[in-house]
């Protein structure tokens, strides 16, 4: 049965709008997990348990003055963010959060876009959206701005490719590029992770470096070149770029649910989104957990983990995967 | 994470740069190519310690190039010591290494008091040094946060500053003063040890090796950590000599010197502590030199604590340290010396003389001339924040951006103290 374009329409809009509220609190949730892991409080002033601390900062943000550098070429630096984080909000349409309803006589999906190829699409705006990075970066006529993006190329790039092979596995269990199919799949045979455990380890260590988190966040490492690429954003400019990083951070962690963790399956079936939404959360503060307890690895060395670690791990996992699957079949 | 681990190797020979020993110069063939970026790292950076800045010349990721640019913290301590008078001059003296502070408040009293000839009661003695250990626990602590936060492990930086911040309550309750605290006075102590202390110096003394245990396991066992820092900025033991370098970047060096021991000052020949060297002179063996250094320390404090005389807490000379406020309602020599030695101040025999301490940097010097009068003619620090900064180059070989980071921050240097 196929949805009408105006239930579409309507869950688009109102999934954007809470995407953004995730992103907002998830800044909250970092910041009070950092602060409790390091014998502090984190934001507690604005509003109860510092719980408007986010639309505090937004309001900060967009009053500031957006100035930028002279010698800055004004329309890429100005459509690098944008571009960033439209690639981002773009990626969650196709992830699906439940197993569609049935509402009067109409009928909602579980997504906002079923698309067939779903999976390519989310790893085609991830490409799009490093754009950003690097032409941001580039466009601001900053030397650290450079050397980050430089690094954001390199990084971004590299991991990207093993972030796609270590999905292989899945989409070879699941006989589909169809987010939704894999997770059908899922809740009829068995939750990926346990037969793709090396695949999922891959696409977290790959998901980490393509957020650019801790211990992999090279791009902007702040201690080393100042803020990398978005060392000359500022305002609401550098607010998309963060906002970018964090809905690409939630984006991902949704996908290794979908993709490893059954989706929205769980113990009570109606609680679909529920369950949804706790693996995610898991998932959101696990990296915040990675993050308050690892240094930064050393760029030859992340270099040298992707390529010579991660990719060979991923492209076995793949073999084997392809193997066993026509042997069963 | 299996990264190949690559054993670290001290190298043969010297690489210390020639001609200027402190500038790493580009190679002809990267001068004439277009491919070095030079970036101004500092003065104002989010990892230079204070206002360092570095002029760094990039091929890539790689440092092909570097010179330290300082002076941008230069406030004149040392001429200004030079206008008060010797009791004033010793406020001076911490805030040169606001980070070791009653080391440095330590090394000018001494000083004065060489030139005076003056005996300082046991139980000043004592306290000095347990106070001095307790600052050199202070300082690496303030180096274990700011250095591993560098690295990316932010956590550490506030796991640190919690027991930083125990100790700097243990300088208010003696003091009245969390830094700076201006204790230690010509003869003596500035006030007798407030009841209460050994106390909460005891406790301290029972939580500090179980922190440091903590932190080891937070970075020591840390596969990240360890590639991070081992095999990163060598600095042969031949070199560290040449190039002047003490404390925790000689020892990590290999060079089986410390002051405590070779000179000793205080009471530090009649307790008991090791001094930890490390052969291979990269950031790993500075780290640890600076931790096991924390551990010996703790039981300096021990020791100190449960050793420390009592009797008088400063020496009864009243030409030189004020007399009991009590006297002078009764006394009228005790008046007359309270209002010279605070209007005008006491004098110091004429004379020059080089006082050398163990700071948590190294051998930190002062050399103090006297003409005889109520105020120093020359003061001057050898100050070891600024002969590390003079191995940065040296370090410097072959690193990378994210090396630069560690290495600066294994050098240990205050900006305040280079700049004076």
């Amino acid at each position: 049965m196929r949805e009408v374009w105006w239930i579409s329409l309507i869950k688009a809009a109102v999934i954007v709008n809470l995407i953004m509220v995730a992103f907002a609190y998830t800044t909250w949730l970092e910041r009070k997990l950092l602060g409790r892991m390091q014998n502090r409080y984190g934001p507690n002033r604005a509003g109860p348990f510092g719980l408007l601390q986010p639309f505090a900062d937004l309001i900060k943000l967009v009053r500031k003055e957006s100035f930028f550098p002279s010698a800055a070429h004004e329309s890429l630096y100005i459509a690098a963010p944008i571009a960033s984080m439209f690639t981002a909000l773009a990626a969650f349409a196709v992830i699906p959060f439940g197993a569609g309803w049935k509402i009067w006589h109409y009928h909602v999906d579980g997504e906002i876009a079923n698309v067939s190829i779903a999976l390519i699409l989310i790893f085609a705006l991830g490409s799009i959206g490093v754009y950003g990075a690097i032409v941001g970066g580039w466009a601001s006529q900053s030397k650290f701005a450079l050397l980050g993006s430089m690094r954001t190329c390199a990084q971004l790039v590299s991991y990207e490719v093993s972030l796609a092979l270590s999905v292989l596995g899945v989409v070879l269990m699941g006989q589909s590029l169809n987010l939704v199919d894999i997770v059908n799949k899922q809740g009829a045979t068995i939750w990926f992770f346990i037969p793709q455990f090396a695949g999922l380890l891959v696409f977290l260590f790959a998901m980490i470096a393509e957020t650019s988190r801790p211990p992999f966040d090279l791009p902007e490492a702040d201690t080393e070149l100042v803020a990398g690429y978005h060392t000359e954003y500022g305002g609401m400019r550098w607010g998309l770029f963060q906002t970018a990083e964090y809905i690409n951070l939630i984006t991902l962690s949704a996908l290794a649910v979908t993709l490893f963790f059954g989706g929205w399956h769980g113990p009570y079936a109606p609680l679909g989104p529920v369950w949804f939404l706790l693996k995610v959360f898991v998932f959101v503060s696990a990296f915040i957990w990675i993050r308050a307890s690892v240094p930064r690895l050393r760029y030859d060395q992340l270099m040298r983990f992707g390529w010579k670690v991660l990719l060979p791990v991923a492209t076995i996992n793949a073999v084997i995967t392809a193997l066993l699957v026509v042997w069963v079949s | 994470m299996a990264l190949a681990p690559e054993r670290p190797r001290i190298y043969e020979g010297s690489r210390i740069p020639s001609p200027i020993p402190s500038v790493l110069e580009l190679s002809n063939a990267l001068r004439s190519s277009q491919d070095v970026l030079t970036v101004n790292f500092g003065p104002n950076h989010p990892s230079t310690h204070g206002v360092l800045r570095l002029v760094v010349d990039l091929h890539g990721e790689e440092v092909v190039g570097l010179a330290a640019v300082v002076g941008y913290l230069h406030t004149g301590f040392e001429k200004n010591m030079e206008q008060k008078s010797w009791w004033k001059a010793i406020t001076y003296a911490p805030r040169i290494d606001y980070v070791s502070f009653q080391n440095n408040e330590l090394v000018f009293v001494l000083a004065v008091e060489k030139l005076l000839q003056i005996d300082v009661p046991p139980r000043a003695t004592w306290m000095r040094m347990l106070l001095a250990e307790l600052n050199r626990i202070h300082s690496h602590l303030v180096w274990l946060g700011t250095a591993a936060l560098e690295l990316g492990a932010i956590s550490m930086f506030w796991y640190c500053f919690r027991e930083r911040d125990r100790i700097l309550d243990l300088f208010e309750l003696v003091a009245g003063f969390r830094m700076h605290t201006r204790y230690f006075q010509v003869g003596g102590l500035a006030e007798d040890i407030p009841p209460g202390f050994f106390d909460e110096c005891a406790k301290f003394v029972e939580l500090m090796p179980h922190a440091i245990d903590d932190y080891e396991s937070l970075v020591d066992r840390n596969q990240i950590w360890l590639e991070r820092t081992q095999g990163i900025g060598l600095l042969s033991r031949a070199d560290a000599i040449a190039l002047g370098q003490s404390g925790p970047v000689l020892r990590g060096s290999g060079v089986d010197w410390d002051l405590r021991r070779a000179q000793p000052y205080l009471a530090y020949d009649q307790v008991d502590f090791r001094v930890p060297v490390y052969q291979e002179g990269d950031v790993y063996a500075r780290y640890r030199v600076r931790m096991e250094e924390m551990r010996e320390s703790v039981r300096i404090v021990d020791q100190a604590l449960r050793r420390l005389p009592g009797g008088a807490w400063i020496a009864d000379d009243r030409k030189v340290v004020l007399p009991p406020r009590e006297e002078l309602h009764t006394s009228m020599e005790s008046l007359i010396h309270h209002f010279k030695i605070v209007t005008e101040g006491f004098s110091v025999p004429e004379g020059e003389v080089y006082v050398t301490v163990e700071s948590p940097r190294g051998e930190l010097g002062c050399y103090v001339v006297s003409d005889g009068g109520p105020r120093p003619w020359r003061v001057k620090f050898r100050a070891p924040s600024f002969v590390a900064l003079e191995a940065t180059a040296t370090c410097m070989r072959q690193a990378l951006v994210a090396d630069l980071i560690a290495i600066v921050g294994s050098l240990d240097t205050v900006m305040g103290e280079v700049d004076r």
